[in-house]
């Protein structure tokens, strides 16, 4: 077995089809939602708050939100709707008539994970810069970051969905893995100041960290030679993850 | 050239036998049909031929190349139609046939042009614009059949096409059957309907708990295991000894309850010593061609016990 790029874009195409009939109708929440995030939590909360690493809270938490998008716009997509498309639409085997393999499935729904984490995130880019939250130019570097996420949450949900067989737990996956990782991943507030330096080589497992801590490399423009760990545990983590799927996905998917 | 050659293929789900040393010959242009039960391993033995299920035992060949080993070059010459429905229900006719072309690397000029004849062919044309989920059973199958022919294929593999379907709507989809086979498509084929079978199917394996347990051309398969006419009529069990003694029954009398069946060559005698028995209970009486349903029940016994 191996992956054919254009069977996997025809997968992928599968669910743009799907997914251009309510775009408009999706697409407005996108940029309602970091608006709301914004107001509450910087303008609101953020009031209350001087200066967070010299900079005012707003300001600080805008690149951790976006990565937030990205990684919200990719959970979606590879959990239910994976599991909606396995279970109850059957397209996989409709897809498995035609030369299309488990492998290219694999690929083309990590590939439109990412495309929607870009959709989302990219809107809450647009948000930010709107509101004069990104200092130009460097912050565009975050522009890159935004798939990047979007890989990783599709690894990490991918791995997830294919193992789970009922559709109630993926609200496990959401309250007690996404959830924490919005509140602790550095977003709101700098993590390395409330954990001792032992704590914080554990908190370096959580997923989120990585690309929050680039994205606020690149809205501050100083970047340190942690960015290239950050960058090796997000190619790194969804490398082996969607690697790991594949055996998983031909199980359920061939007989 | 036989389009599918399986040798000794078996598969089982744990300790469920789904298929049982199964041989398959079917010919380049023919009709071949799988008849049997539920769970009897029909979906399996499609699966298996275009490489979704993996033989434990044996290999498949399609169009002479192992069918797991080659799946994609396999799957890249035939259309699947599934028993389930796999369409898009959000989208309409035409943008699931374009999804359906794209698995098949079709684009632009030619995936339109491919969706918009089929539509004009299977007569989908008019509801082109509206989503699956508002179309009627017969449109939806009819799409179904579509979808799977938007590759050319040489091998179209349908698993039980017409189930569900009002009478119309089998009609048509016979009619497209034998169009396409015109055009020298091969056709595999499985149904419960023995109807079918025998209207469609040059030939037929009669599946029973994952083994063929015939194999035939429809009519051979008739005369090779029963005799041409078959009379139902309802008797007491304690009675029909005496009613058939010396008559020249083929096979075995089948028995529902009170009503039995016997298969004689001339249904004559029996007839006569019906009407003898009991003139009043002639409307009970039917006589008709032997067909594959009693060859079906004759060789599996399924719910039905022995008479004589
Ligand atoms: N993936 C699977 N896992 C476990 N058992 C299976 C699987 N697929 C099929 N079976 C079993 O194998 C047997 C044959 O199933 P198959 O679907 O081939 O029958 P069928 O003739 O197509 O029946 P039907 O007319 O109901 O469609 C059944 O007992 C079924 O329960
Ligand atoms: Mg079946």
């Amino acid at each position: 077995m191996s992956v054919s790029v254009p069977h996997a874009l025809a997968v992928l195409r599968r669910n743009a089809a799907m997914y251009a009939r309510t775009w408009k109708t999706s697409l407005l929440p996108n940029f309602f939602e970091p608006v709301l995030y914004l107001a509450a939590m910087g303008v609101g909360v953020g009031s209350y708050i001087t200066e967070m690493a010299g900079m005012s809270y707003v300001e600080y938490i805008a690149p951790g939100l976006v990565m937030v998008a990205a990684m919200q716009g990719a959970s979606f997509e590879v959990t239910y709707n994976i599991y909606v498309r396995l279970t109850y639409e059957k397209a996989y085997d409709a897809m498995l008539t035609t030369p299309i393999e488990p492998d290219d499935v694999l690929v083309g729904e990590a590939l439109w994970g990412v495309t929607r984490a870009s959709i989302y995130g990219g809107a809450f880019f647009l948000v930010v810069a709107a509101f004069g939250l990104a200092p130009m130019p460097h912050a565009l570097l975050a522009i890159p970051l935004v798939p990047l996420a979007g890989l990783l949450f599709s690894a990490i949900g991918m791995a997830y969905s294919l193992r789970v067989y009922t559709i109630d737990l993926f609200s496990f996956y959401f309250t007690l893995f996404l959830t924490p990782l919005f509140l602790f991943s550095g977003v709101f507030f700098p993590l390395e100041e409330r954990l001792s330096s032992g704590w914080m080589m554990v908190a370096e497992v959580l997923p989120l960290l990585h690309p929050v801590r680039l994205a606020r490399a690149a809205f501050s423009g100083e970047f340190s030679l942690q960015v290239l760990w950050d960058l090796a545990y997000t190619f790194g983590l969804s490398t082996v993850l969607l690697l790991s799927s594949r055996r998983i996905i031909s199980r359920r998917l061939t007989t | 050239m036989h389009v599918i050659e399986a040798e000794n293929v078996s598969k089982r789900f744990g300790n469920r036998i789904a298929v049982d040393a199964l041989n398959l010959r079917v010919p380049k242009g023919a009709c071949y049909g799988l008849l049997g039960p539920n769970g009897a391993g029909k979906t399996t033995t499609l699966r298996m031929t275009y490489g979704v299920t993996r033989p434990d035992i044996g290999s498949i060949k399609v169009f002479g190349l192992d069918s797991v080993k080659h799946g994609r070059a396999v799957r890249s010459r035939i259309g699947v139609t599934l028993q389930d429905t796999v369409m898009i229900e959000a989208l309409d006719v035409y943008d699931n046939l374009k999804v359906f072309g794209r698995y098949h690397l079709l684009s632009g000029v030619e995936l339109d042009r491919r969706a918009r004849d089929l539509m004009e062919r299977l007569e989908l044309d008019s509801h082109a614009g509206m989503p699956v989920k508002t179309l009627s059973g017969g449109f939806q199958r009819r799409l179904a059949v579509a979808l799977s022919l938007m590759s050319k294929p040489e091998l179209l593999i349908l698993d039980e096409p017409t189930t569900g379907l009002d009478p119309a709507v089998r009609v048509t989809l016979w009619e497209l059957v034998r169009e396409l086979r015109r055009e020298g498509t091969t056709v595999l084929l499985t149904t419960h309907y023995m109807d079918e079978a025998e209207r469609l199917c040059d030939e037929l394996a009669i599946f029973s708990q994952g083994r063929v347990i015939a194999e035939g051309a429809p009519k051979a398969l008739i005369r090779e295991h029963l005799a041409r006419e078959a009379v139902e009529f309802e008797i007491d069990a304690d009675d029909d000894a005496a009613l058939l003694q010396g008559l020249s029954i083929s096979g075995r009398p089948l028995r529902i309850g009170r009503r039995t069946t016997v298969y004689l060559n001339d249904a004559a005698p029996l007839l006569a010593r019906l009407r003898e028995a009991d003139p009043e209970d002639l409307g009970n009486m039917v006589v008709r061609p032997t067909n594959l349903e009693d060859v079906f029940l004759t060789l599996t016994g399924t719910r039905l016990e022995g008479g004589a």
